[in-house]
Formats: structure tokens, C-alpha cells, sequence
């Protein structure tokens, strides 16, 4: 049951990501986009990373793809551009790269992991991790925070008119 | 229960059409989502090696890669604002003046 | 409680003068600058006699300062020293160095014509060469010593190359430091060996440790013998001792007190210092002993000789200054330390006084140096004549001036020195008389007589300033009185000061070494040497008054005679030519055909210089294009080089 699950997500998921590299349309990739991430966070579901799934959604489908959404909006680029000779190159050279990274990948994970299987249920409660956040992880917490800040200035000063 | 192999290999799936979408994508916009989704695919193999060696920590991890990337986000995207608007087009081979 | 002490000032106040001359000079008036240089050196002179007087009884005195040098077991430090034998050497380098000065403020104010540069820049160096030979001097091991050494061999080099539009004087300049730099470079092998057997470069530990070791066999070459030899080496350099000798006698064209301060008195005995200095060392090595008596002897000899003929003044004054040190070198040689410290100190004070005279006379004479264009200067200079009739008895070994009794001293030890003690004892009897011969070859042909330089240079001919003067006269109370602090036993049972003096920088020597020679003979013996020395000194005043006073014309006739002779010694055995041949030329044609041609064009500048630029060219053409600033590309090497890493792991098993 859970593995047919699995596999009809990770069907829907690996689509939508090649349908993202594959539209020409920017706003199309980014459609595509949010529907791998709402898959993701189905995948944490599964793997009892209830918190996880709700940040998931909240931050990267919400906050961040909207973000992309209203960039895209707000710029309007044309669907087509003409290619250039290394395009040509790069748009032949990287499917087979990307492949040949993935089979080795694949080699790895099959010689390392192997098939293994959880020993018991491990609760990724809201509670256990907001615990952890605060007490083990609370300097790098912080640190984060001054990150979202610097990056919320960043972008702030990069927009001006007057660059 | 499915097997952690099964979720690695999914990532790497997920990991590789972001690599590809990056090298062929000329758009910028786009590129920058082929990033964002390798980063979604490295999530799914930290949740999933939390779960399989019963260690919190990686969720922890995932956290923070999430609040990095929105900041990412909020700065690339203004970068890709100023280069449009200096450019007047996201082709990223036509910015390789390594200067606006 | 160590008494407070201000050793470091001494040499530290030349070099501030120095600097603030020569940065500055160009700015000051020449009165501002003399003032500088004068009262720098000054304060130091006064500074050493009242260091000297009041800390005569707690020597030795070592000021520690700072760590220099600290590199693995070498530990190098700015420590000075203050004992008897660096207390002399500090002496008469303030000393004459300061009287040299004021001269110098007179002399080169005449000098000095606009076209030649600074007045201030001749101050400069005067001063940095006092603070180099202070330092050479007052150094606590042998680093710093060789600083000093190097200090004193740049100046030198300055000093000679002032007048640096004249080839001669510029290439004078570099063939001083050239073959000082020979010389050098058997020092520093003797440095390093030194470090290796000791393992450290310190005065106290070395000799401390060389005192403890067996005195070598005489005629074998132990360890020490060859690193004494090497030191020798250096030593011949920079005293000019054979066969490095040939640069002093060309050092003449710098200005005269140069000559006088660098060239005669101080810098020159660097060599006499370091030995005595080490005297540890080379008492542990009769061999090199036995070859360092030898050269002196063969030196004071050969420049003797060679002075006899030569028609400039200061040439001729070189030449007796190689033949002096030869003396210093014998006495060493023969382990009579004392005796060469006391040689160095009284030729200190006559050979300067003799250089500042013939300055004074070169001065009155418009710069002309060949003594047969002079004559009768007597009754136009009456201060230089007389100053330098005294330098010149003192010089030739007359009873009562100071020469007389450092050179006998020597004569005294050299002729009970054991190995061949009669031979150097000859040696040196018959430099005795041919010193007294040239000096007063120089007394009675440009001082006595008829004028032979033209009616319009008679005219001009006149006594110096006063500043020139009072110098003179000063040295020459010097070179009277310096004499008497040591005086032989057979007059009024002796004066001994000054080896007493000296007696704790030797005491090791005395004890261990071959300097404990057995008196033979006693006082009479001792009394009929010194009779024989002085009945040789005046025969070679009676020979120079007869050839070149009563009729001046037996010089030419002798020169007729003897043109074989005399032309050998004019132009001084052809040694020159010798070194020019022999060392020069093959290094010429080596250095043009081999390492200019073939090493330095084409493998230096063909495949060195120009093969790495082609090849860096080259790569860089091919992989400029890599740098293509597309980000896409770049992305994609990124990809290639993940794809090669991740093989690399996964296949590399």
C-alpha cells in the first residue's frame, strides 16, 4: 500500500520536473515547479516529518514560489530567445551529463545503502524538532535569522532604481 | 515501508533533472527554479536518512536549507530584476560581460 | 651590580650623524654639516675615554642588548664588549678618527670643487665608517664583528670611489672591494667553520673551549689550523697583507684624509684586531702562526722595497703602510699579540699624521704628488715640515720617538720567536733600513733643496689653515709621546703599561700558547738588537741623504745603473699584470664565452625567460577560452568535473 503510494507520487513528481525543463514559458516551469514541491511534502509525510511538510508547503510552494510567480509577472520575458552556438553544445552535452552523474549516483547509492528498511517509527513531532531547534541548534538559529535579515537588505538595495 | 534506496534514488532523479534543466535552460528564471529543485531533492534525502538512522538532526538541517534558500530566492530574484532591467532580457548568455 | 654603561652610544652617534647627513646634508650650509659630523664624532671620542677611564678596573664589560639573529642553536646578539683590547682600538679610532674630521672640515673646504658632489656626502661616509669600525671593534662575536668588517670595507669602497667621475678613482673603488671580497670570503668560510666546531659564534664560549683543546703539532693541519688560516685570509684582505695587497696602494685616489683615517690607521688594522682578537685560536695553531710571520715579514719586506722607487707621495706612503702591517703581522706570527696591538696604536698616530702632511702638501701644491716636482717646501710649511720630519724619525725607528719602541718590541719577540726567529728577525732589520731610506727619500727630495715644480706653483705653494694645522700638531705630540708606555727593560728598567694593559685579552695565550718564548740572551743581547736596528735606520737616512740631498743628481745616475732593478721595483714586480693574466683574464673569457654567451643567452634568457613565457602563452591562448563568462558554460564544467569526481569514487576500488 504505502509503496504504490510511493510510486504514484514519485511518478507525478519526476513529470512535473521534466515538464519544468521541458515548457519554454517560465510561468509554466514554475506551475510545474510547485507541484513537485507539493509532492515533496507528501514524501515527508510518509517519512513522519509531519513539520517538515507543513514548512514545505508554507515556504517553499507558498512563499517562495509566489515570489517567482510575481517575478515572472512582473517582468513579462517573451517565451522564445534565439540560440547561440553554445547553446547548441550545452543543450546536447548536458542531458547525457546529467544522465551519466545520475547513473553513478545510482551506482553508489545501490553499493552503499542497499535496501534498508526503518528499525521503528521515529516521531518527526512539531515538538520534537521545535526541541532540538531551541536547545542544540539554537546559535545556528540565530545566525539564520541574522541571514533572512541580511538577504531581506540585499534584496532591498539590488531593486533600487540607482544601482 | 519503503525502502531508503528508494527514496535516495528518487532524489537523484529529482537532482539530475535539476542539473540538466540548469546547463540547457538559457532563461534565468528558469535555472534558478532547476536550482531550487535540486536543493527540494537534497531535502528529501536528509528527511530520509533522519528517518532511516533515527536521528532528528537532519530535519534540522532540511530547516535551515529551506530559510537559506528563501533567502536565496529573495536575492537572486532582485538580481534578476536589476539584470532585466539593465539588459532588457533574462538569456543568460548574453550577460557574460561579467559586468551589468 | 654592573656599573651602568652607554657602550652602545658609541658607535650609535657617528651613525646618527652619518644619517642625519646624509639625508639631510643637501639642506644644511657646510657649517651645519661639519658641525654634525664633528660633534657626533665628538661625543663618541669623548664618550669611549670616559667609558675607558672609569670602567678600566671592572673589565671585561659586556653589554648585552637584543637578540639579532635566532635560528635554530644560532644565537647572534647586539652584545658589545669593552676590554683592554677593544678599549685601545676604541681609543685611537675616536681619537685620530675625531683629529682626522677636523682636518677634514679644513682640507675638503678647499677641496671640494662644486662639480664633485656633496661635501655633506664625504661627511656621511666619514661618519658611517666611524660607526662601522666602532662596531667592528666593540662587537661581542664574530656576526657582528663581520658587520662591522663589512661596514668598514663599504666605506672604504665610498670613500676611494668619491671622486666617481674619475675612472681611476671609480675603478680604484671597485678593486678594493673586489679583492676584499676575496679576503671576505675566507673569513666567512672561517665563520661558519667556527659555528660548525663550536656551535656558537660568541667570544667568550669559543675561546673558553679552544683554550681547553691541545695545541696543534707544528706543520700538520688540524681543525683549527684551517679555520686560523682562513681568518688569515680575510685578514690579508683587508690589511692588505700578499697577496691581496694590490688594492691599497690604488685605494690613494681617494682624498687624503680618507687615506689617512681608512687607509693608514684605522680600517687596515681590522686584520692585526681580529687576530689578536682570536689569539686564542691561532696560539692553538703554530702552522698558521708560522705562515702568518712568514707572509708579514715577506710583506714588509716587498712593500718596502717597492716604496723605494715610486715618484707619488702617497703611493709611497701606501706602500709603507702595507710594509707597517707587515710588521703587525709578524708580531702576531710570532704570538707577541701586544706587541702588534702596540704597533698598530703608534703607526696609528704617525702614519695618519704622515697622510695629513702629504695631504697638507698636496694642498699647497694644488693637488701635484710626484716629489720631484717639489723641494724646499721647508721654508714655506714650517708646521707640516716639522710634523712630518717627526712622523718620519718616529716611523723610522729613532730612539725616543714612538716607532722605536713598538718596533723593536716586535723586532725583540721576532728574533726569539723559535722557528726561524734569526730569518724574520732579518727580515724585518733590513725593512728597518729601508723604511728609514724612503722615508727620507720623501723628507730630502720634497722638503730639502731647490724647487723643481715651476716658478708660478712656488708662488702658490703656502702653508695650510689652521684647522689643518692644529691637527698636525696634535698627532704629532702622538706619535712623539705614544711610545712611552712601554718602554724596553734595559732603559730605566722599563716601562710596562701597556702589555699589562693588554695582559688578561692574552692571558690564555701566555699560558698555553708558543708565546712563552724563553728570553735568550737577556738585556745585552735585547741592547745589541736595538743598536743594530738603529744603527740600520740611520744608515738608510745617511744613504737618502746622500743620494738625494748632498747630490741629487747620484739618483739618477743610480737609476742608469740599476735599470733592470729599478724598473722591476717601479713597476712593482709586475704583479699586476701577474694577477691580470693569470686570474683575471681566464675569468674575463670564462665569464664573456661561457656564462654570459652560452648561460646567461640562451639558457637563461632562451629557455629560461623566454621558453617559460612561450609556454605560458601558449596554454593561456588555449584556455582563455574556457573563460568565456557564460554561466551556462561554466555550469557545465561544474557538471563535468562532479560527473569525474563521483567516477573517480565510485571506480577508483
Amino acid at each position: 500500500m504505502e509503496l504504490v503510494l510511493f510510486f504514484i507520487l514519485a511518478i507525478i513528481a519526476v513529470g512535473a520536473a521534466i515538464n519544468m525543463v521541458v515548457q519554454k514559458h517560465p510561468i509554466h516551469s514554475a506551475l510545474s515547479l510547485i507541484v513537485v514541491m507539493g509532492t515533496l511534502s507528501l514524501f515527508y509525510v510518509m517519512l513522519h516529518a509531519e513539520f517538515l511538510a507543513v514548512v514545505q508547503v508554507i515556504v517553499y510552494a507558498g512563499a517562495i514560489m509566489v515570489l517567482f510567480v510575481f517575478v515572472i509577472m512582473l517582468l513579462n520575458p517573451h517565451a522564445a530567445e534565439h540560440t547561440t552556438r553554445y547553446g547548441t553544445i550545452l543543450k546536447f552535452g548536458g542531458v547525457p551529463l546529467g544522465l551519466l552523474l545520475l547513473a553513478e549516483i545510482v551506482v553508489v547509492v545501490q553499493r552503499s545503502v542497499g535496501a534498508a528498511r526503518p528499525a521503528s517509527a521515529l516521531a518527526g513531532t512539531t515538538e520534537a524538532v521545535g526541541r532540538l531547534l531551541f536547545t542544540e541548534y539554537l546559535i545556528p538559529f540565530e545566525f539564520i535569522s541574522v541571514v533572512i535579515l541580511v538577504a531581506i537588505l540585499g534584496a532591498v538595495v539590488l531593486t533600487k532604481r540607482e544601482l | 515501508m519503503v525502502p531508503l534506496n528508494y527514496f535516495l534514488i528518487l532524489a537523484a532523479i529529482l537532482f539530475s533533472i535539476g542539473v540538466i534543466g540548469f546547463v540547457m535552460k538559457r532563461n534565468v528564471i528558469t535555472m534558478f527554479m532547476s536550482i531550487e529543485l535540486m536543493l527540494n531533492s537534497v531535502n528529501l534525502t536528509f528527511v530520509a536518512f533522519s528517518r532511516y538512522i533515527q536521528n532528528l538532526s537532519g530535519q534540522i538541517f532540511v530547516f535551515f536549507v529551506m530559510v537559506i534558500a528563501a533567502a536565496e530566492a529573495a536575492v537572486g530574484l532582485a538580481i534578476i530584476v536589476a539584470l532585466y532591467r539593465n539588459r532588457e532580457s533574462l538569456n543568460v548568455d548574453e550577460a557574460d560581460r561579467m559586468k551589468l | 651590580m654592573e656599573p651602568r654603561t652607554y657602550l652602545w652610544l658609541i658607535p650609535i652617534l657617528p651613525l646618527l650623524g652619518a644619517t642625519l647627513n646624509g639625508v639631510l646634508g643637501r639642506r644644511f650650509s657646510r657649517a651645519a654639516v661639519s658641525a654634525i659630523a664633528l660633534l657626533s664624532t665628538g661625543l663618541s671620542c669623548a664618550l669611549a675615554i670616559f667609558e675607558v677611564v672609569t670602567l678600566s678596573d671592572v673589565f671585561p664589560i659586556i653589554e648585552r642588548h637584543f637578540t639579532w639573529i635566532q635560528a635554530g642553536s644560532l644565537r647572534v646578539g647586539y652584545d658589545l664588549l669593552l676590554d683592554p683590547l677593544s678599549s685601545v682600538m676604541v681609543l685611537v679610532v675616536t681619537v685620530v678618527g675625531l683629529l682626522i674630521h677636523i682636518y677634514s672640515v679644513g682640507y675638503m673646504a678647499h677641496e671640494e670643487g662644486p662639480n664633485f658632489g656633496g661635501f655633506y656626502r664625504f661627511f656621511s661616509y666619514m661618519n658611517l665608517f666611524m660607526f662601522a669600525m666602532l662596531t667592528l671593534v666593540l662587537a661581542n662575536n664574530y656576526v657582528l664583528m663581520f658587520v662591522g668588517w663589512e661596514g668598514v670595507g663599504l666605506c672604504s669602497y665610498l670613500l676611494i670611489g668619491f671622486y666617481f667621475r674619475k675612472q681611476s678613482a671609480s675603478d680604484a673603488g671597485k678593486k678594493a672591494f673586489i679583492t676584499n671580497r676575496i679576503g671576505d670570503f675566507g673569513l666567512t668560510l672561517g665563520l661558519f667553520s667556527l659555528f660548525w666546531m663550536f656551535g656558537t659564534l660568541d667570544y667568550q664560549p669559543i675561546f673558553a673551549r679552544a683554550a681547553a683543546m691541545p695545541v696543534e703539532p707544528l706543520h700538520q693541519f688540524g681543525a683549527l689550523t684551517i679555520i686560523t688560516l682562513l681568518l688569515f685570509i680575510g685578514a690579508t684582505g683587508k690589511s692588505a697583507q700578499i697577496p691581496l695587497y694590490v688594492w691599497l696602494p690604488d685605494a690613494m685616489e681617494g682624498p687624503t684624509p680618507v687615506s689617512a683615517l681608512i687607509h693608514a690607521a684605522t680600517m687596515v688594522t681590522a686584520g692585526v684586531y681580529m687576530m689578536a682578537r682570536s689569539n686564542v685560536l691561532f696560539s692553538h695553531a703554530p702552522t698558521t702562526l708560522l705562515i702568518v710571520a712568514v707572509i708579514g715579514a715577506i710583506t714588509a719586506l716587498f712593500a718596502g722595497t717597492m716604496g723605494l722607487v715610486q715618484r707619488d707621495m702617497k703611493r709611497i706612503l701606501a706602500y709603507s703602510t702595507i710594509s707597517q702591517l707587515g710588521y703587525m703581522f709578524l708580531a702576531c706570527g710570532v704570538g707577541a699579540y701586544a706587541a702588534g696591538i702596540f704597533h698598530l696604536m703608534t703607526h696609528a698616530f704617525f702614519k695618519a699624521l704622515l697622510f695629513l702632511a702629504a695631504g697638507s702638501v698636496m694642498h699647497a701644491m694644488r693637488g701635484e704628488l710626484d716629489i720631484f716636482k717639489m723641494g724646499g717646501l721647508r721654508k714655506k710649511m714650517a708646521t707640516t715640515y716639522w710634523t712630518f720630519l717627526i712622523a718620519s724619525l718616529a716611523i723610522a725607528g729613532i730612539p725616543g720617538f714612538s716607532g722605536f719602541f713598538s718596533k723593536d718590541e716586535i723586532l725583540w719577540r721576532a728574533f726569539n720567536s723559535p722557528e726561524y726567529g734569526r730569518l724574520l728577525w732579518a727580515v724585518g732589520w733590513i725593512t728597518a733600513g729601508l723604511t728609514a731610506l724612503y722615508m727620507f727619500r720623501i723628507v730630502f727630495v720634497a722638503f730639502h733643496g731647490e724647487f723643481r715644480g715651476g716658478d708660478e706653483a712656488w708662488h702658490h705653494a703656502h702653508e695650510s689653515p689652521r684647522v689643518i694645522r692644529v691637527p698636525l700638531v696634535l698627532l704629532a705630540v702622538g706619535a712623539l709621546l705614544a711610545g712611552y708606555v712601554q718602554v724596553p727593560k734595559f732603559i730605566f728598567g722599563g716601562v710596562e703599561k701597556f702589555s699589562d694593559f693588554l695582559a688578561p685579552v692574552f692571558a690564555s695565550t701566555t699560558t698555553h700558547g708558543v708565546a712563552e718564548t724563553a728570553v735568550n740572551g737577556g738585556h745585552h743581547l735585547e741592547l745589541g738588537l736595538t743598536a743594530l736596528s738603529v744603527l740600520i735606520a740611520l744608515a738608510g737616512i745617511g744613504i737618502a741623504y746622500l743620494v738625494f740631498r748632498a747630490k741629487p743628481e747620484r739618483a739618477d745616475l743610480l737609476e742608469q745603473k740599476l735599470k733592470p732593478l729599478h724598473s722591476l721595483l717601479f713597476h712593482k714586480y709586475w704583479i699586476d699584470e701577474l694577477y691580470s693574466t693569470l686570474f683575471i683574464r681566464p675569468i674575463q673569457f670564462l665569464s664573456t664565452w661561457v656564462l654570459w654567451k652560452i648561460v646567461d643567452l640562451f639558457v637563461i634568457d632562451g629557455l629560461g625567460v623566454n621558453g617559460s613565457g612561450f609556454v605560458v602563452r601558449g596554454l593561456g591562448r588555449g584556455l582563455r577560452h574556457l573563460q568565456s563568462g557564460r554561466v551556462r558554460a561554466y555550469a557545465g564544467w561544474v557538471v563535468l568535473g562532479a560527473v569525474l569526481i563521483v567516477a573517480f569514487l565510485v571506480f577508483k576500488v
